[in-house]
């Protein structure tokens, strides 16, 4: 009690000048923070007659869609390709690491730790250490510039840390289940398919977030793998419109929201599991 | 399954889980190891076949789109190219600058934020989603919206005249402020004389060393995207600390600053050290952002080794140049990665 009396009036005697500095701060960081989106949002929706750099900071004149409908035009096929990779991509590496996490964490066998740390180095290499190769090899097993090319290489190479986040989450699974489980003479897989499948709903909503980001985001393997504008994903796109002289740059800018836009709206709907995935996917358990 | 046998399988059940717990899972090891098998053939090809793969290629004769296999001598003759090309030189001069700038603005800016939003204020959560917003973004995204505001015919540049800054500057009769930023070729702070009476070697240098100043601007980028990250990480280690620390801390006499400086952020070093290795092996590898902000800048003063080794290989087709250059980077990264990972392994 004591103690509580003390802390209490300290805080409120925080300086007034302290509080207002604080915000005041706080308001400056919002607006670096918001500026580009400010940036893209406004230029996007000026039309290209009256779009220039001068202006760059005045808001648009009307609201008639300005570069969005070019640039949804230009973007529209890449999107599709994007959405075509990356939700086979999601659930193929998430229901996998969910596969290999409960295998690590609840039927350990020796050496287990060491293979799941080797394996998990493949998350952090630079990818150009394995791209000669890769290509070569989707070359050869004829994947070579196609989705499910890419969605082969979202796959392998998002193993590691679906792996690594559901292994986490496993771990916090009391293990009596898994034995109550086999007393009723259910097998590994009949017990991860009845019992640790169900409990893991809110694993795999975190872990269904961080990869369809990290998917819709890359930029490296679509660029590489696939040489085909046509069959690029949306970053790509969006790279080419960006460095081509011939669009309009209000084009660029609406075609940067339209790039940005269902991971923007996963993290305005979803930003407490996107949260969530961050701090599991970063700190080792 | 009939009722019977259910149950005889529950009577069972007792005697099994007794002898299991002498000897648990047995044979239920090599089900599980089998189990796991395509997926560890997987990334074991994936990743250690196809890096073993850049390594021959980094030691080999393979310069052209004809494949040659052979083994060049000596044997790190590319490598001795790739760190006598001027442009190599440049890139490491460049990550080495963008690595600074980049984890000292996301630290300080990531961490400051997490102290002020470490209190109870108006529309706070709706701040934090914000700040963290642009880590939901891709580098593409964020590169291509920097650079416009980078332009020096645009963005910050036009915003000097719309706060009246270069008027005054003019009023006092200097030239307005318009940095030529991602287009500037000048280096800062050069340092290749004094280099050279501590170390002479340095006189071999191809590149003046010093900070590319068109750098800033995308370190800058970087850090908008990234910020937002450090201050969830830090956010999320300050709610395992318990009040009474604040409090104890205040009983013993500390202001609101003291208490920080020499309580929170110490019991946050294992958070700080994550998201130094996260954050320096991201600045190792960064692509994207480069490429679509800036590309390989005025004088490659924005170059990378990741853009070097991704033009090298997909558009000069020097495969064995490129490949030392992918595997140089591979070798930074995992001397960032592996002491971390080795640590979290023995810590199991």
């Amino acid at each position: 009690m004591v103690t509580r009396l003390n802390a209490i009036p300290r805080k409120f005697s925080l300086p007034r000048v302290s509080q207002i500095l604080i915000w005041l701060v706080l308001l400056l960081a919002f607006f670096f923070f918001i500026m580009p989106v400010y940036v893209m949002i406004v230029n996007g929706l000026k039309e290209a007659t009256n779009v220039s750099l001068s202006t760059m900071w005045n808001i648009p004149d009307n609201l008639q869609g300005g570069g969005f409908v070019e640039a949804a035009r230009r973007l529209w096929p890449n999107m599709k390709n994007s959405l075509l990779m990356v939700i086979p991509a999601t659930i193929i590496s998430s229901f996998l690491g969910a596969l290999n996490g409960y295998l690590l964490s609840k039927w350990k066998f020796p050496g287990a730790d060491l293979l799941f740390t080797i394996m998990l180095f493949g998350f952090f290499i630079p990818y150009q250490a394995v791209l000669l190769p890769l290509v070569r090899f989707l070359q050869v097993i004829q994947l070579y510039g196609t989705i499910p090319g890419l969605i082969l290489c979202h796959v392998v190479y998002g193993l590691p840390i679906t792996t690594l986040m559901f292994r986490n989450y496993f771990s916090g699974v009391p293990t009596e289940l898994i034995e109550a489980a086999s007393v009723d003479g259910a097998g590994m897989l009949t017990t991860f398919w009845k019992v640790m499948l169900p409990l893991s709903v809110p694993a795999f909503i975190v872990v269904g977030i961080f990869q369809f980001t990290n998917i819709w985001n890359d930029f490296l393997f679509g660029v590489t793998v696939v040489p085909n504008p046509a069959a690029q994903p949306v970053t790509i796109a969006l790279n080419n419109l960006s460095g081509s002289f011939s669009v309009d740059w209000n084009v660029v800018m609406a075609g940067a929201v339209i790039a940005a836009l269902p991971t923007a709206l996963v993290y305005i709907f979803l930003g407490r599991y996107f949260v969530r995935g961050l701090l599991a996917g970063s700190v080792k358990g | 399954m009939s009722t019977s046998e259910l149950v005889k399988t529950r009577t069972g059940a007792s005697v099994v889980s007794k002898s299991r717990s002498k000897r648990p899972w047995l044979s239920e090891r090599w089900q599980s190891f089998l189990l796991l098998l395509p997926s560890f053939i997987a990334v074991g090809i994936f990743v250690y076949g196809f890096i073993s793969f850049t390594i021959y290629v980094s030691l080999s004769n393979w310069r052209t789109l004809v494949r040659d296999t052979s083994l060049r001598q000596p044997l790190l003759a590319n490598y001795a190219d790739l760190f006598a090309m001027p442009r190599w030189q440049a890139d490491l001069r460049n990550t080495v600058v963008f690595t600074i700038f980049f984890m000292a603005i996301s630290l300080v800016v990531g961490l400051g934020l997490a102290i002020l939003l470490d209190r109870k204020l108006f529309a706070g959560t709706f701040l934090r989603n914000v700040y963290l917003f642009p880590y939901a973004l891709s580098f593409v995204v964020c590169g291509v919206a920097w650079r416009w505001i980078f332009n020096p015919e645009a963005g910050i540049n036009t915003l000097f005249n719309l706060f009246g800054i270069n008027p005054m500057l003019a009023a006092v009769g200097v030239g307005p402020l318009q940095p030529g930023w991602t287009t500037d070729p000048t280096i800062l702070l050069k340092v290749n004389d004094a280099l050279i009476l501590i170390w002479p070697a340095a006189g071999q240098l191809q590149v003046q060393l010093g900070v590319p100043a068109a750098m800033i601007p995308v370190a800058i980028a970087a850090s908008w995207q990234l910020s937002g990250f450090v201050m969830a990480m830090y956010v999320g280690g300050m709610a395992t600390i318990p009040e009474e620390v604040r409090e104890a801390a205040r009983i013993d006499g500390a202001t609101e600053w003291q208490v920080y400086r020499q309580v929170i952020i110490p019991m946050l070093a294992p958070v700080t050290v994550s998201l130094a290795v996260l954050l320096l092996h991201t600045s190792l590898k960064i692509f994207d952002l480069v490429y679509t902000m800036s590309g390989t800048g005025p004088g490659f003063a924005t170059d990378v080794p990741a853009i070097f080794v991704f033009e090298t290989m997909f558009k000069a087709t020097r495969y064995n140049l490129a490949s030392a250059g992918a595997i140089t980077m591979l070798i930074a990264v995992g001397f960032v990665i592996i002491p971390y990972l080795t640590r979290s392994l023995r810590e199991r």
